[in-house]
């Protein structure tokens, strides 16, 4: 008999399947894509451009692509070169370092992922003590290793670094310099003695109000003129010094919007308890507050990753820079576009995964003070 | 501790180092003398380091003959000019970059952000991986990208790529069709001006109207037909006082037109799309924060979807979107001296550039230069504070 006609006692009939217009592929597109004429124009609109753009760049980076050979000559088949990245990946990691030193680049870089990756995870035993060693003993451990000159390493001079590994330095140490800095000038701004308030304050707009480049041009022909004859101090720290004072300027108002963040009754509190100014701060606030701006101080060093890039034009070879001499090498005239497609393709990973941090530390901070 | 002392009413006053007023006074005190002393260690250097090395001082270069040429120029300029005259051309470059590219970054970021909204999942998609690729690749990686990659890759004028044989496209710029104002066409610019006046008036009778007796008018509607209209008409009475230039082939290049060198469309193209993906996100997180009760809410009064839009969610949206709005086009204006990598002719480029290596005089360029960029920083941030102010929730 057939189902749909059967008879059945009250409260004894099956469960019915859902009509096929409510479940499955077809309604899911009828919802999304479909759900009206508006839509629909939308929906085909967004496909055709899909369709026009995805197909040529499958083909040209992978389908069409050239990866065997190291010459432009290997290049034929009309697609992407990789060779030109395949033949210059050294250099575009190590700039100008010298191939039999390359070592102590790895080894740094491998000591910071190794550190700062476990870093990254809340319940991690020893957290406090990996970023106390990645904050103040690591620097010590890198300079030695990528600059040489004890322990029988050979000095390599600063002009030859260059490639991703230059990028990674200038980012990472501008963060950790301006960190500090940022925590004085943030105090400085909240403090309620007129004078220290005022200088702070005119340092960061002065700072956050020009842009960067106007600042590595300043670090490279002004800081030269500031120090005393016959003093000089090499380039790559000059840079430094500029994106160090120019990301701490940024920074404090990031602690400063953590601090302001913290109710008014923690302040009250840790000062009825007898503490100190000094005390009150390095006990009570600053924990505090720092924990909270994490997600902030991610988001300005993603910021500061992407605009190591302007080293380049005062003549520095980070990783942007190494690319586009490569590009412009007459021997490989015309690829350009491999060059930025592999260079975006490399900042972008970076940047990328840095953003997905930021945003889990956001939703896993914001149990705590939501009010 | 005893206990047989005296209560006294006011607490006992702490010995002088311990006194907070005296401390505070003290600690400031060093703080600006060290701040003044460093100051001064650096003046010294740096007059003692300029006299050796026999650079001038002071801002007369500004008056001598500036002797380079500049590819692109809104006023008047020539070899013969001043250096003054170089840094008034490449502000005015950076200003006109800086305005095109808040405007084209603003459509943008509107329309994607709104795009990235939609419930349409396809639609939505293309936002986000727009957003997400082109606000973690470095602005300065895009400028070269368009400007070596693509704009140096179209052809030479011979085979520009054309459009409707008005707009032309070749490695030396984009070309396109220059008015050329005749005589009368005053009229229609006096026209435009009346049609502005006449749409506030109009405004404010329509918001009196409704307040008295609670009619809307079609203001948007009339103040469409009002703003093309009046000047429509003064073109037809005028007889079309207007005529257009056309780009022409000529030898091995274009002849005549308006011409946007290639330097100002790859900056113009990488400023507006990058900044373009940070304000969607902006408009995005601005509409997302008007509460969904109050949609329903307007929806139960009767509001329509787009009145519902226009007078409940935006206006509460825009409270939200106008502080990092701010900031964005703050930051457009910065990154505008990026331009300098490509040789497009503004601020940084001419004047931290080509005038530094030419004067020497380091400080004074580097300090005029940072002085543009913050008095503008401090322009826009005031103007936008004041206009913020006005936004505000007003709290009952």
């Amino acid at each position: 008999m057939n189902p749909a006609t059967q008879t059945y006692e009250p409260g004894t009939h099956p469960d019915l399947p859902p009509p096929s217009s409510a479940v499955g592929a077809v309604a899911w597109m009828r919802r999304h894509l479909f759900s009206g004429p508006w839509n629909t124009i939308l929906t085909l609109l967004a496909a055709y451009l899909l369709i026009l753009v995805i197909p040529p760049i499958i083909r040209w980076v992978f389908v069409d692509a050239d990866l065997s050979g190291d010459t432009r000559e290997a290049c034929t088949s009309g697609g992407a070169c990789w060779v030109f990245i395949k033949v210059r990946f050294a250099q575009f990691m190590y700039g100008f370092y010298p191939i039999e030193e390359r070592w102590r680049v790895d080894l740094t870089f491998i000591i910071f992922f190794a550190v700062l990756i476990p870093m990254m995870f809340e319940r991690m035993p020893g957290r406090k003590w990996l970023t106390i060693f990645l904050l103040f003993i690591f620097p010590i451990i890198a300079f030695f290793l990528l600059y040489g000159g004890s322990f029988g390493l050979a000095v390599v001079e600063t002009p030859r670094w260059g490639g991703l590994m230059l990028t990674l330095v200038i980012a990472v140490i501008g963060i950790v310099a301006s960190l500090p800095i940022g925590v004085v000038l943030a105090l400085g701004r909240r403090s309620n003695m007129p004078i220290v308030r005022t200088i702070c304050v005119v340092f960061i707009e002065f700072w956050r109000g020009v842009p960067l480049i106007t600042v590595l041009f300043m670090a490279s022909v002004m800081f030269p003129l500031f120090m005393p004859e016959g003093a000089s101090f090499d380039k790559l720290l000059r840079a430094l010094i500029g994106v160090a004072l120019f990301s701490a300027a940024y920074m404090a108002e990031v602690i400063r919007g953590g601090l302001q963040a913290i109710p008014k009754g923690q302040y009250e509190a840790a000062e009825a308890m007898g503490l100190g100014y000094w005390r009150v701060m390095g006990l009570v606030i600053l924990p505090q507050a720092l924990k909270m701006v994490i997600p902030g101080i991610v988001n300005t060093f993603i910021g500061l990753f992407k605009d190591t890039t302007l080293v380049l034009i005062i003549g520095l070879f980070d990783f942007l820079g190494i690319v586009q001499a490569a590009a412009t090498d007459p021997k490989w005239l015309g690829y350009s576009v491999e060059g930025y497609v592999f260079c975006a393709f490399v900042y972008w990973i970076f940047c990328f995964s840095m953003s997905r941090y930021s945003m889990y530390l956001e939703r896993k901070l914001d149990t705590g003070h939501a009010r | 501790m005893s206990t047989n002392h005296e209560i006294s009413s006011t607490p006992a006053k702490p010995p002088i180092w311990n006194d907070p007023v005296y401390r505070g006074i003290f600690f400031q005190v060093l703080v600006l003398g060290a701040v003044v002393l460093f100051g001064l260690y650096i003046f010294n250097n740096t007059a003692e380091n300029l006299e050796r090395q026999g650079i001038a001082s002071g801002f007369g270069f500004m008056n001598t003959t500036a002797g380079f040429g500049i590819i692109t120029h809104l006023v008047e300029y020539t070899e013969e000019s001043s250096y003054g005259r170089a840094f008034l051309v490449g502000l005015l470059n950076t200003l006109l970059v800086s305005a095109v590219g808040v405007v084209l970054a603003t459509l943008l970021g509107l329309l994607v952000g709104i795009a990235r909204l939609s419930k349409n999942l396809l639609v939505s998609g293309i936002a986000t991986v727009y957003i997400e690729v082109i606000r973690n690749i470095p602005l300065l990686l895009q400028i070269f990208f368009w400007y070596f990659a693509v704009l140096r890759s179209v052809p030479a004028p011979k085979n520009s790529v054309e459009l409707l044989d008005t707009f032309f496209l070749n490695n030396r710029g984009l070309y396109s069709p220059a008015p050329l104002p005749q005589s009368g066409f005053m009229w229609i610019v006096i026209a435009l001006i009346v049609a502005i006046v006449a749409i506030i008036i109009m405004r404010n009778w329509a918001r009196k109207r409704q307040d008295r007796t609670g009619q809307p008018f079609h203001t948007f509607y009339v103040s469409l037909a009002i703003l093309i209209g009046l000047p429509a008409l003064a073109a037809i009475v005028t007889g079309l006082p207007l005529a257009w230039e056309y780009p022409v082939l000529k030898g091995f290049n274009f002849q005549g037109g308006l011409v946007m060198i290639p330097e100002f469309v790859a900056l113009l193209l990488a400023l507006s799309i990058y900044t373009g993906a940070f304000i969607a996100e902006i408009v995005r997180a601005g509409i997302l924060s008007v509460s969904h009760g109050q949609t329903e809410a307007a929806s139960a009064v009767g509001l329509r979807n787009s009145v519902t839009l226009r007078l409940v969610v935006l206006p509460q949206a825009l409270r939200v979107i106008i502080p990092p709005l701010t900031s964005q086009y703050l930051n457009l204006v910065k990154n505008s001296s990026l331009a300098a990598a490509i040789a497009y002719p503004e601020l940084v480029s001419i004047f931290a550039g080509t005038v530094l290596n030419q004067t020497g005089q380091a400080v004074e360029v580097i300090l005029i230069t940072m002085g543009v960029y913050l008095t503008i920083s401090l322009t826009i941030s005031l103007f936008m504070n004041w206009y913020n102010k006005n936004m505000a929730l007003v709290e009952r």
